[in-house]
């Protein structure tokens, strides 16, 4: 199969990853056992990382806490800021660890239920790490859009039922 | 009171008004009858016509339509096919190809002057030139061949009174996309007749595993074609109501004349915002076609697995199967498909009388809700299997 079968495969899978490989074969034509195929190798060799649902935790009535902190950190040699941003990600409160350019090194994504627990986090958990200088933490007021997701009222499909 | 207007009167109504109304009532029923993309209008678009708004873009421009929308037609156009239009005098910028349309028939027709078009076709040509004091001349095209224009059925149907060929590729209803060659053959005898050629092209970026044939780009084409298209379909944009009209100068003039005093001006926000679609929209287009792919090639393989034979088709956004094996006539079929199953479809017979014994289906919807709807049709058909 081609590569660019194999991206559409991809594209199709991101947008639903429940969609069959029969699906998918008639969507693009090919043949299902084909697809199948394709999917399995591109699982081995972790290009298809894994498949998950994307869940709106607000709507089924669970609080979470979302805080962005920024991580200011001493490099080191030989290392740079790789060992300090594993010591981070290995926490499983971590929801993401980026290393960024501008004033600071480390953007962190803490969840936490409340804001309590994710203060504390920092506290006690981010701030003491060795050559982390400073952290600045801002809390998460209201989510609009994540990873390509609106999080509002979807626009309604306003067209008539039928139209020549 | 005196009879109101006899070429209106002749008119009949929409053939789709009865189904509409039903459909328009049931809570959980599936619309595949939708002539329009499920798309919003790309967000760069609307933003662009927003800001043209907020900067005080509300009043009239040319009644040709912004110079600078005109020089961006020509260029796409130029770029796209290969065909010279000036942005001067051969482009006129129009309120969607429904206005483009009803101007070229005034401006070409005579009273009784015939124009030949090919059918199923969408259901606003007849009218058009009934309104405009021309004869429509309908001449059929066969599913067996995948709806391709019938050269020799054309040649029969020309008398002393054709005035033009009225063309539709890619087409609205059976999604087929014309030959090259067949294009060519209509160009020669359109040549040989001396006919002018109106080639409604609306739908020309939604094509599928083949290429849009520009049929002004043909040899002979141009100095008797009038190519209407617009942005409706490739940007979803249908509800700006923005298109535009390309002929040779002295067909601009006339249609015109008429858009001049019965229009004016294409609305100016409308204008920017093609003017954007047309700059940035591209990556937009192709991502919408992408997905109209995919969807079309899922629902042709499930209508042929259900039994409603269906020749792929290679265009727009609709697939016209025969519903020959339930034995229902086109409307017996919409009619208690609807009631039975929530699905709407519009019937082929609507189309005119080469469509009945087809619906119309339209993969502009989601996918899920594509699926959901041929599950319901197949449960339907399989009930009625003959």
């Amino acid at each position: 199969m081609d590569s660019e079968k194999q991206k559409a495969i991809l594209e199709i899978l991101e947008q639903d990853a429940r969609t069959t490989p029969e699906q998918i074969a008639a969507m693009l034509g090919v043949d299902a056992e084909q697809v199948k195929q394709a999917i399995q190798q591109m699982e081995s060799s972790g290009v298809i990382r894994r498949y998950k649902t994307v869940i709106d935790w607000d709507r089924f009535g669970e609080e979470r806490v979302f805080a962005f902190i920024d991580v200011k950190v001493s490099p080191a040699r030989e290392v740079g800021f790789d060992d300090v941003a594993e010591r981070i990600y290995r926490f499983p409160q971590v929801h993401a660890v980026y290393l960024v350019s501008g004033d600071h090194d480390l953007r962190v994504i803490v969840s936490g239920r409340t804001m309590k627990e994710v203060a504390a986090f920092v506290a006690e958990r981010l701030a003491p790490l060795d050559r982390v200088q400073a952290t600045y933490t801002q809390f998460v007021l209201k989510r609009y859009k994540e990873d390509g997701e609106v999080y509002a009222e979807t626009e309604t499909d306003r067209r008539l039922v039928m139209a020549p | 009171m005196k009879p109101l207007s006899q070429a209106v009167a002749s008119v009949p109504p929409s053939g789709i008004r009865r189904f509409f109304d039903v459909a328009a009532q049931l809570e959980d029923c599936i619309s595949l009858g939708v002539g329009e993309p499920d798309f919003v209008t790309p967000w760069h678009i609307r933003e662009a016509a927003i800001w043209a708004i907020e900067k005080g873009f509300t009043t009239y421009t040319s009644n040709y339509g912004l110079f600078t929308l005109r020089q961006r037609i020509a260029s796409h156009l130029k770029a796209r096919y290969g065909v010279d239009y000036s942005p001067e005098s051969e482009i006129i910028v129009t309120v969607g190809v429904s206005e483009g349309l009803d101007i070229a028939m005034r401006a070409l027709l005579n009273p009784g002057d015939e124009v030949i078009f090919f059918e199923p076709s969408y259901v606003s040509y007849a009218p058009c030139v009934l309104f405009a004091g021309g004869k429509p001349v309908p001449v059929p095209t066969d599913y067996r061949q995948g709806f391709q224009p019938d050269v020799h059925r054309l040649r029969e149907a020309i008398t002393p009174r054709t005035k033009a060929v009225l063309l539709c590729y890619p087409n609205n209803p059976t999604g087929a996309v014309a030959s090259r060659a067949a294009l060519e053959e209509v160009v020669r005898i359109a040549v040989e007749h001396d006919l002018y050629l109106i080639t409604d092209e609306i739908y020309d970026r939604l094509v599928y595993d083949t290429q849009h044939t520009c049929v002004a780009s043909l040899p002979g084409a141009a100095e008797r074609t009038i190519l209407l298209g617009g942005f409706s379909k490739s940007y979803a944009m249908t509800g700006w109501r923005i298109g535009y009209a390309c002929a040779p100068a002295q067909i601009i003039e006339m249609m015109m004349k008429v858009h001049q005093y019965t229009m004016l001006c294409a609305p100016i926000a409308a204008q920017k915002a093609a003017e954007e679609a047309l700059e940035r929209g591209e990556p937009e287009v192709e991502r919408m076609r992408r997905e109209y792919d995919r969807r079309r090639r899922l629902i042709v393989e499930r209508l042929n697995e259900i039994g409603l034979e269906c020749v792929p088709p290679q265009g727009a956004f609709y697939v016209f199967p025969s519903i020959r094996c339930t034995g229902l006539r086109s409307e017996e079929f919409t009619e208690q498909l609807l009631w039975e199953e929530r699905v709407a479809v519009v019937p082929g017979n609507v189309f005119g009388n080469s469509g009945e014994g087809h619906v119309r289906l339209s993969y502009a919807t989601s996918l899920p809700k594509i699926e959901e709807a041929l599950h319901r049709i197949e449960r339907f058909v399989n009930k009625r299997r003959k």
